[in-house]
């Protein structure tokens, strides 16, 4: 995407940069040139790019949903200002404040929500965000590829507190994420 | 060609005695009274940019607090006030008024008109803004400004979360300058549509017309649900209505779509206008004619429809289903078409003609440099899963500066520099302009690349410090250091402008070798702008015809007669500009700045729990309103009057579609949008918020039923026969007493709605009837008034006129249709149910 946007930007100001060193004998009032600057430059140059690139974009959109696996884990993501508030539902009764502790190498479905303000889930090295809305539960998948411990943020302005509304994701392995279920955080 | 012998004594006359008409008081007093589009302009402009510098000052502050991590220099209550009110003033402030000033100032020149078609309306939009703004920014020199980001997300936002009047002085302040900006919008589209130079089709319209033609109308339907998202935000926060409140029925998002429903065009709102500065310029500069004007309209068109697709991309982030995402994101990329057919036009135009670099056009090569990027990470933000990571990222922040900084204002410095010599009839003569050009561009291009990395490297949006360690400090040291090296340059191009407009050299006319009307008048414009009102033949009037200075100056056009000793325009057909009508002006008055105090005072007294002092503002808006229509309105018909070459045409206001008639359907239609979009609240509430369906439903009786459809049929038959009456010379009593009825009738069903359901505050449910009812009867009291007025006209024995009954007649047909609508939406949940 990066090199294909540097290859638009050096034609565009190539174009232009011609066009102001070029010096017509006279100037041209016709309308002539339309075709080339119009059609092709204006019209089916942007059509053929920009479809080509939101299909792209869409094709990588859906191979980031949800889908059904029998290995799938759901764990639950309660926002407040400014604290984050982690639910097992394979543990009822088990929570943890500030850490979402998941399996490694299984895909984990968070159900987001809020009990204040809008505030949005991201832990960058796992997947994009997603709001936290009150009164809305919000699906997010994510995989940890590794066990071990990645960070992540509050990505919506959400107050004085926004700054440092901060949260840690830990990956397990196998055992250590039974172990956690059965007896709660180390 | 056979050239007539100078007249001058001709010309100087006709000046003299169209200044005496035309010219604002001398006095001090004068800026408070005068209504020309001159003045009014000016004023603007000036008040604009003390926004703009404002504006600047507080990105400064955030600059310097983000220079440094860890950073002492504010804590975050006081962060949190300063990036949302430079956000606020720089968009509502700054953006909107700017180019709204100059389309007041050169709108009617390029029209071939003599001012705008309400000047007072324009002088009242003007002081609503100062006013208005003056009371945020007061606010925020006492620390009490909102504190939520510029686009107010409730709960946050809401009284639980914001206690205290910060939110408030953003609701209403900006309210009350939306309602200036669609003033504005209204005067601009009833302008460009009927006022123009004989001869004038629409298709040798000057292609700023037409871009501030889609610009006006895409205000009047993109600020409406933005003026109903701050109506039920205000009326949680001060009366409990929980329209946003999850327990009790209300949602959240809604907010979110309201807001961004007007939050994406009004990105075009802001770019087109600079769009068309840019279309404007360039042929000038290149030395030729723009290359495809018929694309360049079909693609300023476009656009402006395309960006009423695409508001949810400013909300992908939210949990909505990804086919949903899918057809935005199609959208949003979509919408670069009509953006890169403007952008290849304008190199094309390039191409064929010899450009000149001059001050204008290194300006217009900085917006080149800097568009290109921000559009092409604006087709980079369309894409879902690349949005999902960078959204509300320092990404976006650099994104949005590149689009409207390099879109917007280098387009808007290079309309100030190029039509300086008009405004102020001086000329530039100092190296000081492009000294500031290469201080304000490549430090623009430092400093927001470095945001965009430091953005891709994670850094939020918003957030008032960041620790060390991150790989950030660098970027950052470097984006602040850059940003004032950016200040100064843009302190420099206002000083340069200063100078120029005080001690600039004086010069002859058209000095670009421009092609269009507004430079066939003389340097500096004066307030009537043109002596008669020209007549052209084509696209390039001062291409076809170079004489045309001198034989507007003689009073070769229409309307140099000023034996009626009157303000006078054209009104010309609206596709082919043929002479229609003529317009009288209205002369000086204080009505206008009366108007605004008592509209600004009844918005900004809540601010205060003044209730009273608001109600009381509202009775003197009527009041003054009431004034301002019966002053303005003649007292005798005259016929028809000559208007020059020949031609005989009615006065304005004796034609069945006055510019009154034109400036009602236009606000109509706001107005509309605005129903729709609370429509659209209540069936989204329905649809998608938590705790719906409401405990209970309104069941209807028959009688409100009944009161409503007899009130509506009455309501729309009333007015109709009143103007046929007035035509055919009938007595029009009766039909208006018809109408009255009609009215209260429909009143009494509204009344009917909020007396079934005594609890606002209880559920969303009772809160959007409340708010549907509250429509009709606010209406149905506007066309109480309005008869009223044409009651009064006929007792104190002026007459009625059927443009005036026409217009009541539009009002009663919008009160009528919308009211059964809202009704009908009240009551048939609760039948059926």
């Amino acid at each position: 995407m990066l090199a294909g946007s540097l290859a638009i930007l050096v034609l565009v100001l190539a174009l232009l940069i011609a066009a102001l060193l070029r010096r017509p004998a006279q100037s041209d009032d016709s309308e002539r040139g339309t075709g080339l600057w119009l059609w092709t430059l204006g019209l089916a140059f942007p059509l053929t790019t920009l479809a080509a690139l939101t299909v792209y974009g869409l094709q990588m959109g859906e191979r980031l949903l949800p889908r059904d696996t029998p290995d799938l884990v759901t764990v639950t993501a309660e926002a407040r200002q400014w604290a984050w508030t982690f639910g097992y539902p394979d543990a009822p009764g088990l929570a943890t404040d500030g850490v979402l502790h998941i399996p490694a190498g299984r895909p984990v479905d968070v159900q987001i929500t809020s009990r204040d303000v809008v505030h949005s889930f991201w832990v960058p090295r796992l997947a994009g965000k997603l709001d936290a809305l009150p009164g809305h539960v919000n699906v997010l998948r994510i995989e940890a590829p590794a066990p071990g411990t990645y960070s992540g943020q509050t990505a919506e302005f959400n107050g004085a507190g926004y700054a440092g509304h901060v949260f840690t994701v830990q990956a397990h392995d196998p055992a250590a994420w039974v172990r956690f279920l059965q007896e709660g955080p180390p | 060609m056979t050239q007539k012998p100078p007249r001058r004594g001709t010309a100087l006359r006709l000046h003299r005695q169209l200044e005496r008409i035309w010219s604002p008081d001398p006095r001090f007093r004068g800026w408070l009274t005068t209504n020309n589009n001159n003045d009014v302009g000016r004023l603007f402009l000036a008040v604009a940019t003390l926004f703009f510098v404002i504006g600047g000052l507080l990105a400064m502050l955030i600059r310097a607090q983000l220079a440094t991590p860890g950073s002492a220099f504010m804590g975050p209550e006081a962060y949190n006030q300063v990036f949302t009110m430079h956000g606020t003033v720089m968009m509502f402030l700054f953006a909107i008024p700017f180019f709204e000033a100059l389309a007041v100032l050169l709108l009617p020149g390029m029209l071939g008109t003599r001012d705008l078609a309400f000047p007072r309306l324009g002088v009242y939009g003007l002081w609503v803004y100062i006013f208005g703004g003056s009371a945020v920014i007061v606010a925020m020199l006492m620390g009490l400004s909102p504190d939520g980001g510029w686009f107010m997300y409730p709960p946050l936002s809401s009284a639980a979360f914001s206690p205290g009047i910060g939110a408030d002085v953003w609701l209403l302040g900006i309210t009350s300058i939306e309602v200036s900006a669609i003033a504005t919008a209204v005067e601009i589209v009833v302008t460009v549509l009927r006022y123009r130079a004989a001869g004038m089709s629409l298709s040798r319209m000057p292609i700023f017309a037409w871009y501030i033609l889609v610009v006006a109308v895409m205000i009047l339907t993109a600020f409406p649900p933005m003026i109903l998202g701050s109506l039920l935000l205000e009326t949680e926060r001060a009366l409990g209505w929980p329209f946003f409140q999850v327990e009790n029925g209300g949602d959240p998002l809604l907010w979110q779509h309201l807001f961004w429903l007007f939050g994406h065009p009004e990105v075009y709102i802001i770019f087109l206008p600079a769009a068309g500065m840019i279309a404007t310029i360039l042929p000038v500069m290149a030395r030729t004619t723009l290359l495809g004007y018929g694309w360049v309209v079909a693609a300023a068109v476009s656009l402006a429809v395309l960006s009423f697709g695409l508001w949810v991309h400013h909300m992908f982030t939210t949990g909505i289903p990804h086919l949903g995402l899918a057809f935005f994101s199609a959208a949003s990329t979509l919408v670069a078409v009509p953006t890169s057919i403007m952008i290849f036009s304008w190199i094309g135009t390039l191409w064929k003609g010899r450009v000149q670099m001059k001050l204008p056009m290194l300006w217009l090569l900085g917006f080149f440099a800097t568009f290109v990027i921000g559009g092409l990470t604006g087709v980079m933000l369309a894409i879902v899963p690349f949005n999902w990571q960078v959204h509300d990222t320092h990404f976006v922040v650099a994104h949005l500066h590149y689009v409207l900084i390099g879109g917007y204002v280098f387009p808007m410095i290079a309309a100030v520099y190029y039509f300086q010599p008009l405004l102020t009839g001086r000329f530039h003569y100092f190296r000081l302009g492009a000294v500031a050009f290469w201080l304000v561009v490549p430090a623009f291009h430092i400093t927001f690349l470095a945001v965009h990395v430091v953005g891709l490297l994670g850094q939020r949006r918003r957030t008032w410090t960041y620790d060390e360690g991150q790989g950030w400090e660098l970027l950052n040291l470097i984006a602040s250091t850059a940003s004032f090296v950016m200040a100064i340059g843009f302190a420099l191009v206002i000083l340069d402008i200063g100078i120029t407009t005080f001690s600039g050299l004086r010069g002859k006319r058209n000095p670009w070798g421009a092609t269009t009307l507004e430079w066939a008048a003389p340097m500096p414009s004066p307030a009537y702008g043109f002596a008669s009102i020209p007549i052209v033949r084509g696209r390039y009037p001062l291409t076809d015809d170079p004489d045309l200075p001198q034989r507007i100056a003689r009073g070769e056009g229409y309307l140099a007669d000023t034996s009626r000793n009157r303000r006078e325009a054209l009104i010309v057909t609206t596709t082919t500009g043929k002479p229609l009508q003529v317009a009288v002006m209205p002369g000086n008055s204080a009505l206008p700045i009366l108007l605004a105090v008592v509209t600004s005072t009844s918005f900004l007294a809540p601010l205060v729990q003044a209730y009273w002092l608001s109600a009381l503002a509202l009775v003197g808006v009527v009041i003054v309103a009431l004034v301002w229509v019966w002053t303005t309105a003649p007292r005798q018909s005259e016929g028809l009057v000559d208007a020059g070459h020949g031609a005989r045409l009615p006065v304005a206001a004796e034609s069945p579609d006055p510019p009154g008639w034109w400036g009602s359907l236009f606000l109509l239609v706001a107005d509309g949008v605005h129903f729709g979009s609370l429509m659209f609240g209540y069936a989204f509430l329905w649809t998608v918020a938590p705790n719906w369906p409401p405990p209970s439903y309104l069941v209807p009786t028959l009688l409100p039923v009944l009161l409503a459809l007899g009130g509506a049929a009455a309501l729309a038959a009333g007015p109709r026969l009143a103007a046929r009456a007035v035509a055919t010379g009938h007595r029009t009593a009766l039909a208006l007493v018809l109408s009255l009825f009609g009215a209260l009738s429909l009143a009494t069903a509204a009344a009917s709605v909020m007396l079934a359901r005594q609890d606002p505050a209880g559920h969303a449910y009772d809160a959007a009837l409340w708010l549907l009812a509250g429509h009709v009867g606010f209406h149905a009291a506007l066309a109480v008034i309005m008869l009223g007025y044409l009651a009064l006209r006929r007792i104190s024995g002026h007459g009625l006129r059927v443009g005036e009954a026409r217009i009541v007649s539009l009002w009663a047909d919008f009160t009528a249709a919308t009211g059964l609508v809202a009704l009908a939406a009240a009551w048939l949940p609760g039948t059926f149910a």
